[in-house]
């Protein structure tokens, strides 16, 4: 005797009359909102939204009032609450992509990655000069500040949930107010105590410099939340092993943490990469091709953009500084997916 | 009981009336200091714990706890919650003081030399005394192998042939069998009871001489539980273990020798301590009846 194998169902998703529903409330919310602002005080597209909204509440609210009563009305509220939330925090980030790559794309050509601007001007064509220079020095003074913050920044988290000195509050305390400094303040102090005293002229470190100190306190906090994840049995198993304290932390807790450290990178360049104040103040503007973070004015992509926008006016320069805010987004992406690349390869 | 055990145990009997375990309350720390010298046994190390107390900021959770552990033997901790066992064991191999508030008072004396003097260094100490948690707690980022040989890394120790080690760790602590085809996979692929298994192979990597355990079964099924138990048989014959459990039947079947602590709202102590069979057929103490009976607790 075979037994009868019934066919696989999903009982708990909603059905297609249900999807149905669903589908009559959104579009009857989208015709009340239209006859609202056409009959109605209500117009323009912030009060289309605005009434939709309120469409939608009622709507929902009612119909599974009468379906299947008041509690799971106000669970529907509560989906279209943030479903809402989740539309109004799109429509920036899609809005600015779409423009940037509409507007951005005109401003690309094949010698956009091969040539500087050392003999062009922003209002020469499109074809004349490129951004090499920009992307290189935004590169250059990026990782520097990386390569100078990450492991200041990771020691201080380490210091905050490993050691646990007497001084954990005050610090902790002071890389909470330090995320908060103002970009053009960094760049003043790297001015007035380096550039001016000591080396009596710009160059990208002293970019790298100013940045770090915006960089550090991103690293330093999200590392330490990170590193607060790390389940405190894996410490205490790497010390019952006869290892040292640090050697636990090099051998156990920061491999642990690799993913979570990796996000702290991440966040980190992504409060930097687009700073532009302190690089006008510490690294100038430079037009050429500098490879030398040591010495002469080292340029950046957020300092090309500015500099297409307002010394132009050229519909040329216009379609630079749109080039550039694409290149940029697409560098920024690129260098997101590559560290997520690598550090979930290894980690399960 | 089986009969072996019952042999076993009176052979025990004998060793046990030569070191001297008193009761808490009568033992201080100047006067406990014993005539006999269980640290010089055949097996070499064994470990005997002085007046211990142990605070947590100001609370007092463990008070005067004098208990010798021969070598060779294995010794159960039983007792309800709270009741101080687990932080007993954790100041036999130093790791009480990894909770910042944690204070003791005491001797420990491993080889007859107390592991919290002066100048004393506390990673020695701890690889000589291992210990396994109560959850299983293998490194998420090594492989199986890695984890088994994590103890060399961490101790800096150098061992030329680490794939015996690496065969022979596994193999006792009976895991072997189970993942020899697959020593490159992460150790949370494992079930529970492997991974326990897991860490007691790790702690066996650095060749301790001292075995603690902090109720390594408690979050383990009946099946890991008797693997474990068996594993706690086999080590038993090269090593000193001490085991922490709340499960009576547990402390019957493996150990040598049981110690009843209990707290009654007050600091922790130590009511009874005697060789298994004696605790579990005729307690000298009417409270430890009345836990072994399961009168309460």
């Amino acid at each position: 005797m075979t037994a009868v194998i019934p066919a696989p169902r999903k009982p708990w998703q909603p059905t297609a009359i249900d999807r149905l529903e669903d589908l009559m409330i959104v579009l009857a919310a989208f015709g009340i909102a239209g006859a609202a602002v056409k009959f109605t005080g209500f117009n323009g597209k912030l009060g289309f939204f605005i009434s939709l909204f309120f469409a939608l509440l009622i709507l929902n609210f009612g119909f599974h009032y009468l379906k299947r009563g008041s509690a799971a009305a106000k669970d529907s509220l509560l989906k279209v609450f943030a479903i809402m939330a989740i539309v109004l925090t799109l429509i920036p980030i899609v809005s600015i992509i779409a423009t940037v790559v509409s507007k951005g794309y005109k401003g690309l050509h094949w010698g956009l990655l091969t040539k500087d601007m050392a003999l062009a001007s922003v209002n020469d064509p499109i074809a004349a000069g490129g951004l090499l220079h920009a992307l290189v020095g935004t590169t250059i003074m990026v990782g520097g500040a990386l390569i100078i913050s990450f492991p200041i920044g990771v020691l201080t988290a380490l210091y905050l949930t490993e050691i646990r000195g007497s001084l954990t509050r005050p610090i902790r305390f002071l890389v909470q107010a330090m995320s908060g400094v103002p970009s053009i303040v960094a760049g003043l102090f790297i001015l007035s105590s380096l550039i001016y005293p000591v080396t009596k002229s710009l160059s990208g470190l002293m970019g790298s410099l100013a940045l770090t100190i915006l960089m550090i306190p991103t690293i330093a906090r999200t590392s330490e939340e990170m590193l607060r994840l790390i389940p405190n049995e894996l410490r205490e198993a790497g010390v019952a092993l006869g290892g040292t304290q640090w050697r636990t932390v090099a051998g156990v807790i920061l491999p642990a943490a690799k993913s979570g450290l990796v996000t702290a990178i991440i966040l980190g360049i992504a409060r930097i990469i687009g700073e532009t104040a302190p690089l006008l103040l510490v690294s100038g503007g430079g037009d050429s091709l500098n490879l030398n973070p040591t010495q002469g004015a080292m340029g950046s992509l957020p300092y090309y953009i500015w500099k297409s926008f307002l010394t132009g006016g050229t519909p040329e320069a216009f379609a630079r500084a749109w080039g550039g805010m694409l290149v940029l987004l697409s560098f920024i992406f690129i260098l997101f997916g590559l560290a997520r690349y690598l550090s979930g390869r290894k980690v399960r | 009981m089986t009969e072996m055990n019952n042999q076993n145990d009176n052979e025990k009997d004998e060793q046990m009336t030569t070191s001297q375990i008193k009761p808490a309350s009568l033992a201080s720390v100047a006067s406990s200091r014993p005539t006999s010298q269980p640290g010089t046994s055949l097996l070499g190390t064994g470990l005997e714990a002085r007046g211990v107390h142990a605070w947590f900021g100001k609370k007092h959770v463990l008070s005067d706890i004098t208990l010798d552990f021969a070598a060779g033997t294995v010794t159960a901790l039983i007792g309800p919650s709270g009741c101080g066992k687990s932080t007993f064991i954790r100041t036999l191999n130093r790791m009480h003081e990894f909770i910042p508030t944690a204070a003791m008072a005491g001797e420990v004396l491993l080889d007859g030399k107390d592991i919290y003097a002066p100048g004393t260094d506390v990673t020695k100490i701890r690889l000589r005394v291992g210990m396994v948690f109560q959850k299983p707690n293998p490194f998420p980022s090594m492989t199986i192998g890695e984890n088994v040989l994590s103890g060399l890394k961490l101790a800096q120790l150098k061992k030329s042939n680490t794939d015996d080690l690496l065969e022979a760790c596994l193999t006792r602590a009976g895991l072997w069998n189970e993942v020899k085809d697959r020593l490159d996979e992460h150790g949370g692929a494992l079930s529970g009871g492997q991974q326990q298994r897991l860490c007691i192979a790790r702690s066996l990597a650095v060749e301790p001489q001292v075995l603690l355990m902090d109720e390594p079964c408690s979050a383990l099924d009946p099946g890991s539980t008797f693997r474990i138990e068996e594993t706690i048989a086999e080590l038993s014959k090269t090593m000193t273990i001490v085991i922490v459990t709340h499960n009576m039947q547990q402390a019957a079947r493996v150990s040598d020798y049981t110690a009843f602590f209990l707290s009654d709202g007050g600091p922790g102590e130590m009511i009874e301590a005697a060789p298994t069979s004696k605790i579990f057929s005729s307690p000298q103490d009417k409270r430890t009846e009345d836990y072994v009976t399961g009168r309460f607790g």
